[in-house]
């Protein structure tokens, strides 16, 4: 240990409560509050979904808040909200902002982010977003109607187009605006912070692949924001300001003529994608990096191939920015355009399976303990694995021009940037909760939690592959209008079930959590006797992480079953000299 | 040991825990110690910010050569001759910031507010400038929804002036508050603004060019 040399972001612990658990500039407190934020969305994006679910099954039943049943325009509003809370303020939040803001400065060996005030002013700003999307419910015409991708030029032209596509749509535009900067702000804060607060001998090639995994996704961030901030400013003119960016000429629209000309609704499509499909990287890498991680902790053994998996990173990153056409295929695009975003689509499957097999490569002859983390890492593999390889058929025009805007679909995102992204997010919390609150979740809560979430999610998704292969669209309230989907109800009735019965896990888990936190068993200082440097530290960690002394790091992150070494790990800040031969 | 190799890359010691930093100017920079930490910090999140900044700019500008070749309503504007005097102003005050950074980074604390200051009515200049272009335009008829040629150029204009809106607060800071304790905080400060003035000076030549042979 040495003395702390750059006194650059050190803060006094503060006083009072505002100060200490409101507005904190600690990011171990702001890494919890964007949890807590995303966990209550979670929990409202799963109660929409259940929604939904009872639609689909039982088109006539009365709900409370639903006397008449859902109508098809609400079943739309409950979708789109479910989309929109979920990408933005569950996957793009939690396991970036969240884990990553309290465990990427404990990593690193760094007192606090780059920027502390600037880590404040971001979390509140999500906030302020969750607020003013959420308030879309409330408002004359309800929450909008579009999808979570609110397609032009319907979602430009106002309340003509559906109730919802009056001021709720003008409220999700501003949400999204405001979310777009305050990501902007948390991946300036994540580069600045890894590029420079990584403490002695930390190298960038020693740092764990959470870190890593924290740091590409926040150049993802940085790169992508900007252009669905652009897009939301163009948007948001067209349906205020009289534009005509999105809306095209001679649109006429339940008989009326839309007085606007000229616009392109493709060039809505482009500026969309150009985010969105980086963004289900934002989604997912947090969630590969954190598995990578468990399953070494776990299996006992090094990462296998730690540089391949950086580079396997790196490369997803980079080309998910050039593949955002293959959601294009259907939009009137060039064929030999479709095919170039087909091949360089396809070729995302080389990361992929590189860093596939390096999970299976870890797991290989290792000394494997089945504890509740490594259950959803190694759940978050198959996951990965059973909704990437849909992906491969969607990659090919020829084959989505038939499965597009089916179930298909659905199932695919569902499974690979939904449930894995969530699993990487249970893996972590399972993971991280000793140190987070100094005692142990409930293991024995925690299998039954994994193992109904595990078969309730295919049980949920594995259907819908079929359905869609059938020709079952997307997006429809009910499918009384088209005989041959008739055929397929009892498979919309097992979905709800299979549907319910996966929720009811998560409140096994919601206990869990809360429970834990005041009456869990004791936790240590390293209860999984892991070897990066969050486990060096208090369980919980103080104030300053470090007290003020920052760490040496002699080694890589990945030390386990060293040969001729007396314990199966080596910690990070261990010199060589001091460890015990056997 | 399989995996990950023990002994290499240890060279990053003499940085004090990162990549050393290696931007010229005088001795204190190159320094490991809090100063030059900090300075690599901000400059570092500055240098990201502008990355963002810019996919931003460039989400506007594809947008405007993509929606150009749409539609048949495309009417191009009249440019304001005032823009070639706005951007003389503002290539001007990208000079006399660097100048006012330099003489800051060699403890000339005087120079550098005289320069800093001339930096800053520059900055207003320019933003007044603006405000008559858009002035000019409205008396010919072009609002913000008359044609979407008139559309771009607004918002272009906007979002680049709230751009250096904010890079106007950010001199005035530097000049009123930064560095209370120490000269070399307010020289970390100008540097870091003075790097987001100059992209800005470059971001607006390139809009300009975007508005006038993108016509």
């Amino acid at each position: 240990m040495t003395t702390h040399a750059g006194a650059v972001h050190e803060h006094e612990a503060p006083k009072g409560f505002i100060r200490k658990y409101i507005f904190s500039l600690d990011h171990k407190v702001i890494g919890k509050q964007y949890i807590c934020l995303a966990l209550f969305s979670a929990f409202v994006g799963m109660f929409l979904s259940a929604l939904m679910r009872l639609r689909l099954a039982w088109p006539a039943m009365k709900l409370p808040f639903f006397p008449d049943g859902i109508l098809p325009e609400q079943y739309l509003a409950l979708m789109t909200m479910h989309g929109t809370i979920m990408v933005f303020m569950v996957l793009t939040t939690a396991p970036q902002s969240g884990f990553g803001n309290y465990f990427l400065p404990l990593q690193i060996g760094a007192a606090d982010m780059a920027f502390p005030v600037l880590n404040m002013l971001s979390f509140w700003t999500t906030f302020l977003s969750l607020v003013v999307l959420m308030a879309a419910f409330f408002v004359t015409g309800g929450a909008p109607l579009g999808g979570w991708t609110v397609y032009t030029p319907l979602s430009a032209i106002g309340e003509i187009a559906g109730p919802g596509q009056g001021l709720g749509m003008t409220l999700w535009v501003i949400a999204i605006a405001i979310f777009s900067g305050a990501s902007l702000m948390g991946a300036i804060n994540f580069i600045a912070t890894t590029l420079d607060l990584r403490t002695r001998g930390l190298s960038l090639m020693r740092m764990p692949l959470t870190a890593w995994s924290w740091f590409i996704t926040a150049a993802i961030s940085l790169l992508a924001f900007g252009v669905l901030l652009a897009a939301g400013i163009l948007l948001l003119l067209d349906r205020t300001a009289g534009t005509s960016f999105f809306i095209p000429g001679n649109l006429v629209l339940t008989e009326k003529v839309i007085s606007h000309k000229g616009g392109s609704p493709i060039l809505w499509q482009h500026l969309f994608w150009f985010f969105g499909h980086p963004e289900v990287y934002i989604a997912i890498l947090p969630g590969m990096g954190v598995a990578s991680h468990v399953l070494s902790t776990f299996s006992r053994k090094p990462v296998f191939g730690y540089r391949a998996m950086v580079f396997a990173l790196s490369a997803i990153a980079f080309l998910g920015f050039i593949v955002w056409g293959h959601h294009m295929f259907v939009s009137g695009m060039s064929p030999y355009v479709a095919i170039a975003f087909s091949v360089l689509t396809m070729s995302i499957g080389v990361p992929s399976a590189i860093k596939t097999f390096n999970w299976l490569g870890t797991l290989w002859n290792g000394n494997i303990q089945f504890t509740t983390p490594m259950l959803f890492a190694l759940g978050f593999v198959s996951l990965f694995v059973s909704g990437g390889l849909s992906g491969l058929f969607l990659a090919q025009p020829a084959v989505d021009q038939y499965l597009t805007d089916t179930y298909f679909v659905v199932a695919h995102f569902h499974l690979i940037m939904g449930v894995a992204a969530i699993f990487g997010m249970f893996t972590a919390t399972y993971f991280w909760f000793p140190k987070v609150f100094g005692r142990m979740m409930n293991n024995t809560l925690g299998k039954l939690h994994f193992w109904l979430s595990f078969v309730g999610v295919y049980a949920i998704f594995m259907p819908m592959h079929f359905i869609g292969l059938a020709g079952h669209p997307r997006r429809y309230a009910d499918t009384s209008g088209a005989p041959f989907l008739q055929a397929l109800d009892p498979v919309h009735h097992f979905m709800t079930y299979a549907a319910f019965i996966t929720i009811a896990a998560q409140f096994i888990f919601l206990f869990n959590l809360l429970w834990s936190i005041w009456k869990g068993e004791k936790a240590g200082i390293n209860p999984w006797n892991a070897t990066t440097l969050e486990w060096g530290v208090p369980s919980p960690p103080p104030h300053d992480n470090f007290a003020g002394h920052e760490p040496t790091v002699y080694r890589g992150p990945y030390e386990f079953s060293v040969p001729g070494v007396a314990e199966d790990f080596i910690l990070q800040t261990t010199p060589p000299d001091k460890v015990v031969k056997s | 040991m399989p995996g990950v190799a023990i002994t290499d890359e240890l060279d990053i010691l003499n940085a004090g825990g990162g990549p050393p930093a290696n931007r010229g100017g005088g001795d204190w920079r190159r320094e490991p110690g809090a100063f030059g930490r900090e300075r690599r910090m901000y400059l570092t999140g500055v240098s990201v910010a502008l990355a963002a900044i810019l996919m931003f700019f460039m989400a506007l500008a594809s947008a405007y050569i993509v929606r150009k070749g749409t539609g048949s309503d495309w009417q191009p504007i009249e440019m304001p001759r005032i823009l070639w005097l706005n951007t003389a102003v503002l290539v001007a005050s990208s000079i006399t910031v660097e100048v006012a950074r330099r003489k800051l980074a060699q403890a000339g604390v005087a120079e550098f507010r005289n320069w800093w200051a001339i930096t800053t009515a520059l900055g207003m200049l320019f933003l007044g400038g603006q405000i008559v272009a858009w002035r000019v335009l409205a008396d010919q008829g072009l609002f913000l929804a008359t044609n979407p040629s008139s559309s771009f150029f607004y918002l272009l204009t906007a979002s680049h002036g709230a751009h250096l809106l904010i890079g106007l607060f950010a001199l005035l800071y530097v000049s009123i508050r930064a560095g209370r304790p120490d000269w070399r905080r307010r020289a970390i400060a100008a540097e870091g603004v003075a790097i987001y003035w100059h992209f800005l000076d470059g971001l607006w030549v390139f809009l300009l060019l975007l508005l006038n042979i993108g016509r």
